[in-house]
C-alpha cells in the first residue's frame, strides 16, 4: 500500500471508507509525522492530540454505518485565525496568547460536521498581516522545500504542514493572496472562493471587505471535497450571500476544450522571475494543447491594485482590531494608572511592529482631513479595477497569470522593508478588491522550490476553477512531488 | 508625503497604542514611506467613479425577525477577561 500521507485527501477518504485503513491509524500517522518533523517547520502552534484521536475513534465507528457525512474520518488542520471552542485561538498573536475561543467558527462547525478530525491549529502571519509568515509571535514557519526559506503568508502554518504531509489538507483565509501565495510558495493548490462565498463567522476580522476563507490541498479534486462542506449561506455573517452551491465534484471532469484564457499582459511585465514565467507559459501552453485558447487581455488599472490595498486593508484592520481593548479578552498589561493608560499599553505590548504600523496606517487615512485623499480615493480606484476585471471576464471564462514574483525567498531578506514586502502581493490582490475567487496550483519548479499558475474566474465560479485545475492537475505529476526531508 | 515624530505620535494616540522611544523613529520612516507609495493612487482618473464599499453589487445588509437566538454565555465569555467581577469586567477608575 502507497504510504498513508503520500495520498490525497479523495484518496484517503476511499481508503477509509473501504475500511482499508480506519480513521485512528491514519489520525496517529499524521499526529506522530507532526511530533516528528514540526520542530523543524514550526507550522503548529497547537496539537490537539488527544481531541483528534477521540474524534478518530468516534469517526471510525461512524464509518461502520451507511450514512457517514462525505470527510468522516479525515484529519485537517485550521489556521489558528478560526475561532474553536475550548481551544486557544490566537491569530498568531501575543494579544490572542492566552485566548481560548468560547465557540466554534462556522468554518470549524461544518467541517466537524462533515466529519473531519482536527489536528490542531496551523502557525501565522500575526492577525494575517504579512506575506511571509515572519511576523507570527510564534516564530517564522520554515518552508519544508528549503528550510532557509520563508512558506509564504499569511497561511505559512497552514502551507507548509500540507506540503511537509502533516497533514492531508488544511483551511486558510484569504486578504490579499494569503491563500495562494503560499500555496505558490510550497507547491500546493490553494483556493480563495469568491467573497461572501464561505462564512467568516468565527474567522477573526483583519479587513472585512477582503477576508474571505478558503483551502490548502494537494489537489484541486481534494479543495472540490472541503468546499462542498464549508460553502455556503450563513445568518450569522452579515456579508454572506444567499446563493446557491454547485456540485463542485461533479463539474471536475468537464473537457477544457473551447475554454477562453486571458493572459494578464500586466502579470508578465517587469518584476516577475524568469524562470517562474517560463514555467508558467509552459503550463499555458499545456492548455492550449488541452484545447483552450489564449487571449491576451490588460487590465490597465491593475498596476495600482498594491496601493489601493495598502489603504483599503490598513483602514479596515484598524477598526476591526480595535476591539482588542486588554479589558474583555487578549493581553491585558500590568498595573494601569487609568482607562487610557490600559489602553494604550496593552495595544502597544499585545500587537507586533507590523500590526501596529498597519493599525497606525489604517487611523492615519481615516482620519479627519485626510479621508477623501485617501480611502475614498482608494474605494473608487477600487471600483476601476473591478471594473477591468468584469471587462475582461465579457470576454474570457478564466484569467491566468503567475501567482507570486518570485519562488520563496530567503526567511529574514525582506523583513525591514514593508513596501518590498507588500509587493510580494501584486498579482494576488487585484482578486480580492474585486471579490473574485482565485487559484493557485503548482506548475513547475525554479530549481529546488516549487512555483505557482493563477487561475482567476468571474464571481461564484469555483466550479469553473476547480475543473479548469483538476484537468492540468490529470496531466502533470507537479502536485504529486514531496519536498525531500518529508517524504 | 513625509511624517514627522510628532505626526506619529499623534496617530499613536489616536490608534490608543503605546510607542516606546525606539519604536518612534522606525515608524516614522516607515508610514512616511507607505504614504508616499499609496500616492500612485493619484494617477488614476477617478472623477465621476462610484466608489467601491462592497465587492459584489446589489448586496444589501439584510433584515431579520427580532427574535431571540442567542442564549445568555456570559460566564464562558468572560473566562478570557483578565479581571471580571460579579458578572462585571472590571477597569480603573474612570469617574472621580
Amino acid at each position: 500500500m502507497t504510504e498513508l500521507h503520500h495520498q490525497t485527501l479523495s484518496e484517503l477518504r476511499a481508503g477509509l471508507r473501504a475500511r482499508r485503513f480506519s480513521s485512528v491509524e491514519l489520525t496517529k500517522h499524521y499526529l506522530a509525522r507532526i511530533e516528528r518533523f514540526d520542530s523543524q517547520l514550526n507550522a503548529f502552534i497547537t496539537v490537539t492530540a488527544e481531541s483528534a484521536v477521540r474524534a478518530a475513534e468516534a469517526a471510525d465507528r461512524e464509518l461502520e454505518t451507511s450514512n457517514a457525512p462525505a470527510l468522516t474520518g479525515i484529519p485537517l488542520v485550521h489556521k489558528d485565525i478560526f475561532c474553536t471552542d475550548g481551544v486557544l485561538t490566537t491569530c498568531g498573536s501575543k494579544m490572542l496568547s492566552n485566548f481560548i475561543a468560547p465557540y466554534d467558527a462556522t468554518v470549524v462547525e461544518r467541517l466537524a460536521r462533515a466529519g473531519v478530525v482536527t489536528l490542531g491549529k496551523a502557525n501565522m502571519d500575526e492577525f494575517a498581516m504579512g506575506s511571509s509568515n515572519e511576523t507570527s509571535f510564534y516564530g517564522p514557519v520554515k518552508n519544508p522545500w528549503d528550510l532557509k526559506k520563508v512558506p509564504g503568508g499569511s497561511s505559512g502554518g497552514s502551507a507548509a504542514a500540507v506540503a511537509a504531509r502533516l497533514t492531508p489538507a488544511a483551511t486558510g483565509t484569504d486578504t490579499g493572496g494569503s491563500i495562494r501565495q503560499p500555496a505558490a510558495l510550497t507547491g500546493l493548490t490553494g483556493l480563495k472562493p469568491t467573497y461572501g462565498r464561505v462564512s467568516r463567522y468565527g474567522m477573526i476580522a483583519f479587513a472585512s471587505s477582503l477576508d474571505q476563507a478558503g483551502t490548502l490541498t494537494l489537489t484541486a479534486e481534494d479543495a472540490a471535497l472541503l468546499m462542498s462542506a464549508m460553502a455556503g449561506f450563513d445568518a450569522r455573517d452579515s456579508t454572506s450571500v444567499d446563493v446557491p452551491v454547485p456540485d463542485y465534484l461533479s463539474a471536475l471532469d468537464q473537457p477544457l476544450s473551447g475554454l477562453k484564457i486571458g493572459l494578464l499582459k500586466e502579470f508578465f511585465e517587469k518584476g516577475l522571475d524568469e524562470q517562474s514565467a517560463k514555467l508558467v507559459r509552459e503550463a499555458l501552453s499545456l492548455y492550449e494543447r488541452l484545447g483552450a485558447k489564449l487571449i491576451e487581455v490588460s487590465l490597465p488599472n491593475l498596476p495600482l491594485s498594491v496601493p489601493t490595498y495598502y489603504v483599503v486593508a490598513p483602514a479596515e484592520c484598524s477598526s476591526n482590531l480595535s476591539r482588542f481593548d486588554g479589558v474583555r479578552f487578549g493581553h491585558r498589561c500590568d498595573n494601569p494608572s487609568d482607562l487610557l493608560d490600559l489602553y494604550r499599553r496593552s495595544r502597544g505590548e499585545g500587537f507586533g511592529p507590523e500590526v501596529k504600523r498597519r493599525i497606525m496606517t489604517g487611523t492615519y487615512v481615516l482620519s479627519a482631513g485626510y479621508y477623501d485623499a485617501y480611502y475614498l480615493r482608494a474605494q473608487k480606484v477600487r471600483r476601476l479595477i473591478a471594473d477591468d476585471f468584469a471587462r475582461a471576464f465579457s470576454n474570457v471564462d478564466v484569467l491566468m497569470g503567475p501567482t507570486s514574483p518570485t519562488p520563496a525567498f530567503d526567511i529574514g531578506a525582506k523583513v525591514d522593508d514593508p513596501i518590498t514586502m507588500y509587493l510580494n502581493d501584486i498579482y494576488t490582490i487585484g482578486a480580492n478588491l474585486a471579490g473574485l475567487p482565485a487559484m493557485s496550483i503548482p506548475c513547475g519548479f525554479a530549481g529546488e522550490l516549487p512555483v505557482g499558475l493563477q487561475i482567476i474566474g468571474p464571481h461564484f465560479s469555483e466550479a469553473k476553477l476547480l475543473n479548469v485545475a483538476h484537468g492540468y492537475q490529470r496531466e502533470t505529476q507537479w502536485h504529486r512531488r514531496i519536498p525531500k526531508g518529508f517524504i | 508625503m513625509s511624517l514627522t515624530r510628532h505626526d506619529v505620535e499623534n496617530i499613536a494616540m489616536l490608534a490608543r497604542l503605546a510607542i516606546n522611544e525606539a519604536e518612534l523613529p522606525v515608524y516614522v520612516d516607515s508610514l512616511s514611506k507607505i504614504l508616499n507609495f499609496v500616492e500612485q493612487l493619484n494617477q488614476a482618473e477617478t472623477d465621476n467613479v462610484e466608489p467601491m464599499a462592497h465587492p459584489l453589487a446589489d448586496q444589501v445588509q439584510r433584515m431579520r425577525a427580532d427574535e431571540v437566538l442567542e442564549q445568555d454565555h456570559h460566564e464562558k465569555y468572560q473566562r478570557n477577561a483578565a479581571r471580571v467581577e460579579a458578572g462585571l469586567y472590571l477597569v480603573p477608575k474612570v469617574i472621580e
